[in-house]
């Protein structure tokens, strides 16, 4: 594990690296190993592509005074060795998610197919046909990066971003593909809309999604979207 | 108390000191960019240092009190806005932030604090995710507030000692610890003024002067990054990450601002200046147990001047 400062408050621990980086299920059982062991001062621990940050209140780290973040990486260190860090993750949920493909919710379906030489119909059973799993939340509250999009549906982001994507937008980013949870500027290829929220603000937890869920979409009519609830 | 917006001002939005515990939900821990302004404005007429407060934007707004109150404006300094002090508004008694004299963002804290429910833990506006704060919006013109009614006694007419205060400048020079990517820029960051962009705002300080050309290169994958992360993207124009920046990056690190230094960052406006130092974990930990002394002094010195009825 190698572990670098992200400023006086956080600490990024990047774990070993087999190849092409540490596993989704390893970083996930080690910031549950962070999370589970309630060290007060920890107010945050965000995994993501083989890191895991702890986020931490430097007042709360005094036992050796002036070294509080040598006190944060032996206690990383230490929540490494425990039992189960290393073990199986917790087991993701599979999440089925509405998707109205094309149309005016999904402004660059035709634009990916015609990247990727297929039609934009077989471009929408293309996405529906997969399952993803996700991989990090982010970008926005609640923004699930999902691994597994098939090949054939590999697109480049947009050359200038979106300024205003409106919440619910399904969209494809390179080799990835994801959910903007709220109205926010965007440079991925929107391709449809969900009408589920994933962010609820009123809810614990308000994002729907946490890493190591599984995803499937499931194609919705423009009718279906509309009278969604 | 109702308090009544007069004129809204450029984006005034209600902020606290932040929640805590919603990064992996991708949710910033957001509240004052300034939170020694917003913790002084507090103190300052007898508050918990926490309290909501509003966090005023390079043009201020137009505030009536229905009630006599006691408020306090720190921060960026406008005309005919007493700063650093506590100021008696009469019922029926308005404020109106001028023109704006230095710095960027004020802080307006009224005793007792202002009436907003908290959402995620936290009573700071997200304007990215519309909530919190007033209606998880920037306030508008006509918007009427509420304050929680309290009585305060305060005695004698003073202001706080200006050497408490950070070094408030428009050319301020900020600490700054390397990054993971700091080697791969060298010394380009240490070496000239940045000015600052009008695109900056809540989210980042976006930054123009000596361009950082990156020595490696290929991607990086994304990592959780923190308010005061210094961004490089492939244009070579720094980034600075501000409270409600996004919870993930993916550009090269070359450094982190020490939190010390957040309020000087805050306080830029379009057209100011940075320059960046180096410094280190340690260092900055050192620094900021030294601020939160002489916030514990400040407060222990008004706690005889203000006093709770």
């Amino acid at each position: 594990m190698k572990l670098e400062p992200l400023g006086d408050s956080a600490v990024l621990a990047t774990l070993e690296a087999g190849n092409g980086g540490a596993s989704l299920a390893r970083v996930l059982s080690f910031a549950e190993a962070v999370v589970a062991a309630k060290r007060p001062g920890i107010t945050d621990v965000v995994p993501a592509y083989g890191t895991v940050a702890a986020f931490y209140d430097p007042s709360r780290f005094t036992e050796a005074l002036g070294d509080a973040y040598g006190e944060v990486c032996r206690f990383l260190e230490s929540c490494a060795g425990r039992p189960g860090a290393a073990g199986p993750a917790p087991a993701g949920r599979l999440l089925e998610v509405p998707v109205c493909y094309g149309g005016i919710h999904g402004p660059d379906l035709e634009r990916v197919a015609e990247l990727c030489k297929v039609s934009a119909g077989e471009a929408a059973s293309l996405h529906a046909g997969a399952e993803y799993l996700v991989h990090a939340i982010g970008f926005t509250p609640g923004f699930p990066y999902l691994g597994g999009l098939p090949e054939a549906l590999r697109a480049p982001r947009r050359d200038t971003p979106r300024a205003h994507v409106p919440a619910g937008s399904v969209a494809i980013g390179g080799s990835q593909t994801g959910v903007y949870p709220v109205d926010s500027p965007g440079g991925w290829q929107i391709i449809g809309r969900t009408p589920m929220a994933l962010f609820r603000p009123a809810e614990t937890p308000a994002a729907l999604l946490r890493p190591g869920d599984r995803v499937r979409f499931r194609a919705i009519s423009p009718q279906d979207f509309s009278s969604w609830t | 108390m109702d308090v009544s917006v007069v004129r809204a001002g450029m984006q005034t939005t209600v902020q606290d000191l932040g929640r805590r515990g919603h990064l992996a939900e991708g949710v910033p821990a957001g509240g004052a960019a300034d939170p020694f302004a917003l913790r002084v404005a507090n103190l300052l007429v007898g508050n918990a240092e926490d309290l909501p407060a509003l966090e005023v934007t390079l043009i201020g707004p137009e505030l009536e009190f229905a009630e006599a109150a006691w408020i306090a404006v720190c921060g960026a300094r406008f005309e005919n806005v007493p700063a650093w002090r506590p100021v008696r508004v009469e019922a029926g008694g308005r404020i109106r932030f001028g023109k704006r004299l230095q710095g960027c963002r004020a802080y307006l804290s009224i005793a007792g604090g202002f009436d907003v429910e908290p959402v995620m833990g936290g009573r700071g506006t997200l304007l990215s995710a519309g909530i919190g704060g007033f209606q998880g919006r920037a306030l508008r013109d006509l918007d009427v507030l509420r304050s929680v009614r309290s009585e305060r006694n305060l005695s004698g007419h003073w202001s706080i000692d200006e050497r408490v205060l950070p070094h408030y400048s428009p050319e301020p020079t900020v600490r700054v610890i390397p990054g993971a990517h700091a080697e791969e820029f060298g010394e380009a960051l240490y070496t000239g003024r940045f000015g600052v962009c009008a695109r900056s705002n809540r989210m980042g300080i976006r930054l123009e002067g000596p361009r950082l050309a990156r020595a490696g290169s290929g991607d990086l994958v994304s990592t959780a990054v923190a308010p005061g992360t210094i961004q490089v993207p492939p244009d070579g124009n720094p980034i600075v990450l501000m409270v409600d920046a996004q919870t993930l990056g993916g550009y090269p690190r070359v450094g982190h601002v020490a939190s010390v230094d957040f309020p000087l960052l805050a306080q830029l406006a379009p057209g100011d200046g940075v320059r960046f130092s180096r410094t280190t974990v340690g260092e900055a930990h050192a620094l900021a147990r030294a601020l939160e002394h002489r916030i514990a002094l400040l407060h222990q010195g008004l706690s005889e001047k203000v006093r709770s009825r």
